[in-house]
């Protein structure tokens, strides 16, 4: 699977299934896997790996799952994850750390410590959040990376 | 510190995984898989009591190398062949947290940058 452009991005779509925690989880494994084998640099795949993950996490934690959108460029990677949950009220609350709506159910699983959002923006080298309350929310990022060879 | 070395130090059963040469450099110890996503350090293993899948998937998505449960907990097959299929080995150690982290951490393990 190799980019034969250097404006086309390889892309890939998921469902996140927002019923079985345990599935969540699944879409990240795979990008990170589709990452290696194009040979980027492991930094990078870790920080798609970990940016990702959180957020498939936040989507089943939070909103009854949603769709994530990956495109992978030669020198950058953008993901896109959306959800019709019941959106963030207070976007840069939930950007504290520590700050965390989750039920106790959730902190039972190892999640809910409020570290989401901060780390996704963490490994981001630009993320922005857009959410409505009753309708959903959107969250993008940009990861860049360097390519095989580069 | 080769996995062998935390075997024996830990008194650890080995779920999957076998290979005791392997070299751990860093380790984190956490029940909060947000809080252990938040270490971003290289050749790493996981000290946890959450025995859920979610624990692979932390690890995977850290590049880390082992997971070590502990207080004697027993993780389903489900959750070692998961670990297995990302190669990634998994102990059980009867130690609780604070003491299995000692016990590396007086034998040379640090905790990377922080």
């Amino acid at each position: 699977m190799t980019s034969k452009s250097s404006v086309e991005p390889i892309t890939q779509q998921y469902v996140i299934p927002g019923t079985d925690f345990t599935r969540a989880g699944e879409a990240s494994s795979k990008v990170k896997t589709i990452l290696k084998r194009l040979g980027y640099d492991s930094d990078a795949i870790r920080r798609v790996s970990i940016a990702m993950y959180e957020g498939e996490i936040n989507m089943v934690i939070h909103a009854h799952g949603g769709t994530a959108k990956v495109e992978i460029f030669p020198d950058r990677v953008e993901i896109t994850l959306s959800d019709q949950g019941p959106g963030i009220s207070d976007v840069s609350k939930a950007m504290e750390e520590g700050y965390s709506t989750a039920p106790d159910e959730v902190r039972a699983l190892g999640f809910g410590a409020g570290m989401g959002l901060p780390n996704m923006k963490k490994c981001s080298d630009d993320m922005r959040v857009h959410s409505v309350i009753g309708k959903g929310t959107d969250v993008y990022m940009t990861i860049r990376v360097r390519g095989a060879g580069g | 510190m080769k996995l062998g070395k935390i075997v024996e130090l830990l008194d650890a059963k080995v779920l999957c995984g076998g290979d005791m040469d392997m070299e751990i450099q860093t380790a984190c110890g956490s029940d909060m898989m947000s809080d252990a996503l938040a270490f971003i350090e290289d050749q790493a293993m996981l000290l946890t009591g959450l025995i859920n899948p979610q624990s692979v998937r932390t690890a995977e998505m850290l590049d880390m190398r082992c997971i070590c449960f502990v207080r004697g907990k027993m993780p389903g097959d489900d959750v070692v062949e998961l670990a297995r299929e990302r190669e990634i080995a998994v102990l059980t150690t009867r130690y609780r947290m604070f003491s299995a982290c000692g016990k590396l951490y007086q034998a040379g393990l640090r905790g990377g940058d922080c």
